[in-house]
């Protein structure tokens, strides 16, 4: 049974920690940057899945068998960094597409809520002018 | 033989290349789309015939034997959806070949277009195919990167909000899956399914189900459940109506599959599963209870979509074959009629040039063709007798009732309900929309605004398309008593898993 | 100090100062006509025209190297991809897009194309999809060269990756350049 080395297991848990609360914010720098630690942490427990016996590189005739590191969580880390690697740089447009249009990169309020708050702001408005009709009638 | 799994995978994935080179030839990108994909119709048809009559078919991928080697498998399930998804791309590209050249003429060309949505055609097909783990995970990520770019072409300002939405929660629901899948590697050292299966008998129980609980939770992101729902009606409405179909029509249904297919072939489980009963009721009545409050056609329709994503969990919920048989139908029967839908309201607001169901009236009278378009498909999706819902959903009554525990009848009077709620919203569509005063078409004054999108002409092209996805939808309806004994061929192998696993780990050479 | 006018066929920006001399410190540096003279870096500049050729030539020996030792096809084009990344810091847009004549997509589709076929070659040989053989060339100066053909697979992988870096360069860099310089362009 393999066991998990306690630096790494700390380094993840950061990892993923900072990456979540980047994501939790609102500017789209952030959940960016926050997206990219989220993806290095998930990339280290991949390699953390393969074993954690020190390994020397897979390299058939270099290595005796036995002393391999386990290659298919490598093979995986490697497509999981390529694809991160894609998508960041799409983020990365996208966040400068939001600046250009909207002159910040912050995420905007869901649909939902942008209704319910301007039906609420109607709403006073209408209760304000009630208030106003009643107070100049009485006044008359 | 078994090369002709790869073909719906590389296919699409080299013409995509060609397409791309030829970026300056708006003719050969559509010639080429279109012959591509009326090419891996056929061979998905092939490929359930051979599945149906001999078994799955297995690739290994350069001739390295599973587990250790990348297999596709084309089973029964998977070569059905398969051939109903090509289908629905083909007919949605015709619908955006047609609005391109009634919007900006034959001849330019859209450089981006045709290229990614063959990448996505090519990343739906390895979504059903594959049989790891790992290539999963890949499959959604060339799925989801080329709907980013789909979604977020031409960006206006309220586009802007959806991609980011849209980006941002599928990100991290992919973060979740490696993380999910450095796990299983973890704990089972194998990321072949058909492995998986046996890796995962010998665990204690206590990890087999947080395994579980993360698939359900990643693929629950992925295929838009309650209460991982929310980011759906937000982003999917604000893209152009042929793209909003085909998201609608099969991202989600992607995550269903995956979520069926690791859930059933990978854990062990008695009939009737209380969690994913429960998940489906909420999914139900959340989005039914959400598509009446909406005055936006495309977000009703979104939220509808949801609702309907938990009829699919009902039945994976029912866990037996009654159950996975009334799912696989509801499947085919909703990927065809969801898209139509989309292609209809696409149709409506051109008409119309508004998505606010408050401004419309009078569309019957000014159109009738698009009128007959809308009912076919509304009344299939609120399971009215003669059309193809009634069929999957009265399969999925049955094997609500049929499998006995108090929580799955609990659930399948939520279903009833939900379909009278679903009935109840598009007919509140018909009454608003079709019926009425005849309204002038609004133009649009402001662009950025979402509820007036302005008018456009609608090419015969367009209303061809969504003719044909509408036909299928009749067809998936008169075909219903071949298409439920396949369903229900293919549910018997996914419970019993032998076909599945004897055919990727017991070939081995691959020929 | 006024620039002097720019050459034909790029745009007069005004305020801009445009270079085109013939004094030997400017022929050491990019291609000539570079950005404005207050964001330029000579040592730089300098240092990617040295350095791009040889930066090339070693994406091309990870490129071969892929099979047997650590290299491949992507590592190699995102090395390539590297230097356009140097000559494009250095000499800014102007520079860049006068480097490559290809256009980036026609890159991306290309490398994809060739990518899937070798994928596909083996099946009329009787061979599985993405099977890989390798063949032994004796070469006369050279000696004894073995080639893989999942090379071809790697050489379609290297050009992809050097499209997708200039795409990038042109969207994200010269694209916001551009942009930038439209936008003050625009306030004056």
């Amino acid at each position: 049974m393999n066991t998990v080395n306690l630096t790494m297991a700390v380094v993840l848990g950061g990892l993923y920690a900072t990456g979540f609360y980047l994501l939790l914010q609102r500017s789209l720098m952030r959940v960016l940057l926050g997206i990219v630690i989220l993806g290095h942490g998930a990339n280290l427990l991949l390699q953390l899945a393969g074993g954690s016996q020190a390994g020397r590189p897979p390299m058939l005739g270099d290595v005796p068998i036995g002393q391999m590191a386990d290659p298919l969580p490598q093979a995986m880390a490697l497509t999981a960094i390529v694809i991160t690697f894609a998508l960041t740089t799409f983020l990365l447009a996208l966040a400068y597409r939001a600046w250009q249009l909207l002159g910040h990169d912050e995420v905007q309020d869901d649909v939902e809520d942008r209704r319910i708050r301007r039906l609420e702001a109607e709403l006073a408005h209408a209760d304000e002018e009630t208030e106003q009709e009643l107070d100049s009638e009485a006044t008359r | 033989m078994s090369e002709l799994v790869a073909v719906p995978v590389l296919l699409p994935l080299g013409a995509a290349g060609l397409s791309m080179a030829f970026g300056r030839f708006a003719d050969v990108q559509r010639w080429l789309g279109l012959l591509v994909l009326g090419v891996i119709v056929v061979d998905a048809a092939v490929l359930l015939y051979f599945a149906d009559v001999h078994g799955p078919l297995v690739l290994h991928l350069g001739g390295w034997a599973a587990p250790v080697g990348i297999a596709l498998v084309a089973d029964r399930l998977a070569a059905l959806l398969l051939l109903i998804s090509v289908i629905v791309m083909f007919a949605v590209l015709l619908y955006s070949i047609g609005q391109r050249i009634t919007d900006y003429g034959r001849g330019t060309a859209s450089t981006t277009f045709h290229p990614i949505y063959l990448v996505l055609c090519s990343g739906v097909s390895l979504a059903y195919l594959t049989g790891d783990l790992f290539n999963l995970f890949v499959a959604f990520e060339i799925m989801l990167a080329s709907s980013y770019v789909l979604i977020t072409r031409r960006t206006t300002a309220n586009r802007v909000r959806a991609g980011m939405t849209y980006t941002i929660v599928s990100l991290s629901s992919s973060v979740l899956f490696l993380t999910m899948i450095g796990l299983v590697y973890a704990a089972t050292g194998t990321v072949n399914l058909a492995d998986l299966a046996l890796e995962m008998g010998e665990l204690p129980p206590a990890p087999v189900r947080a395994l579980a609980l993360l698939m359900v939770i990643v693929f629950g992101v992925k295929s838009a459940m309650v209460p991982l729902h929310f980011w759906l009606p937000d982003s999917y409405p604000n893209a152009p109506a042929p793209i909003t179909a085909i998201f609608a029509a099969l991202l989600t249904k992607v995550g269903i599959y995956a979520m069926i297919r690791t859930q059933i072939l990978v854990f062990e489980r008695e009939p009737s599963w209380p969690l994913m009963l429960t998940l489906a009721m909420a999914t139900m009545i959340v989005g039914a209870l959400g598509a009446l409050a909406q005055n936006d056609l495309n977000r009703m329709l979104s939220f509808l979509l949801v609702s309907h994503i938990g009829f699919m969990l009902f039945g994976l919920g029912v866990y037996d074959i009654a159950g996975l048989t009334g799912v696989i139908l509801y499947i085919v029967h909703h990927i065809t009629v969801q898209a139509t839908l989309f292609l209809v309201s696409g149709l409506i607001t051109r008409y119309t040039g508004t998505v606010a169901l408050s401004r419309m009236g009078g569309l019957a009278k000014i159109s009738p063709l698009v009128a007959v378009l809308f009912a076919v498909p509304a009344l299939s999706l609120a399971g009215v007798p003669p059309f193809s819902g009634f069929v999957a959903k009265l399969a999925l009554l049955r094997a609500g009732v049929g499998v006995g525990t108090v929580w799955a009848q609990v659930a399948t009077a939520v279903v009833v309900l939900t379909s009278l709620l679903t009935l109840y919203a598009v007919a509140r569509v018909w009454s608003r929309a079709f019926w009425g005063q005849v309204r002038e078409p609004e133009g649009d004054p402001d662009p950025s605004d979402e509820l007036v999108v302005g008018t456009g002409d609608t090419s015969r092209g367009m209303v061809h398309a969504t003719g044909v996805l509408v036909l299928s939808t009749v067809l998936v309806a008169v075909l219903a008593g071949p298409l439920a004994e396949v369903s229900q061929r293919a549910a018997t192998d996914l419970i019993t898993g032998e076909a599945y696993r004897a055919a990727v780990l017991g070939g081995g050479s691959g020929g | 100090m006024t620039g002097a006018e720019p050459p034909e066929g790029w745009p007069n920006t005004g305020e801009r100062t445009w270079f085109r001399s013939d004094a030997p410190a400017e022929r050491w540096l990019l291609s000539g006509y570079s950005r404005d003279s207050r964001e330029r870096t000579i040592l730089l500049e300098l240092i990617a025209r040295v350095v791009f050729p040889t930066v090339l030539v070693f994406s091309l020996y990870l490129l071969f190297a892929g099979h047997y030792r650590s290299g491949g096809g992507f590592s190699g084009g995102l090395v390539a991809g590297q230097a356009f990344v140097l000559r494009y810091l250095a000499g800014g847009r102007l520079d860049d897009s006068s480097t490559v004549s290809m256009r980036p997509p026609v890159l991306i589709g290309t490398g994809l194309t060739i990518a899937v076929i070798t994928g596909l070659v083996p099946v009329p040989f009787g061979g599985v999809v993405l099977e890989s053989a390798s063949f032994t060339f004796a070469v006369p100066v050279l000696g004894e060269i073995k080639i893989v053909s999942s090379l071809f697979l790697d050489v379609g992988v290297y050009l992809l990756i050097i499209g997708v870096v200039l795409d990038l360069l042109r969207t994200l860099g010269s694209g916001i350049e551009a942009d930038i310089a439209e936008r003050e362009g625009g306030r004056r």
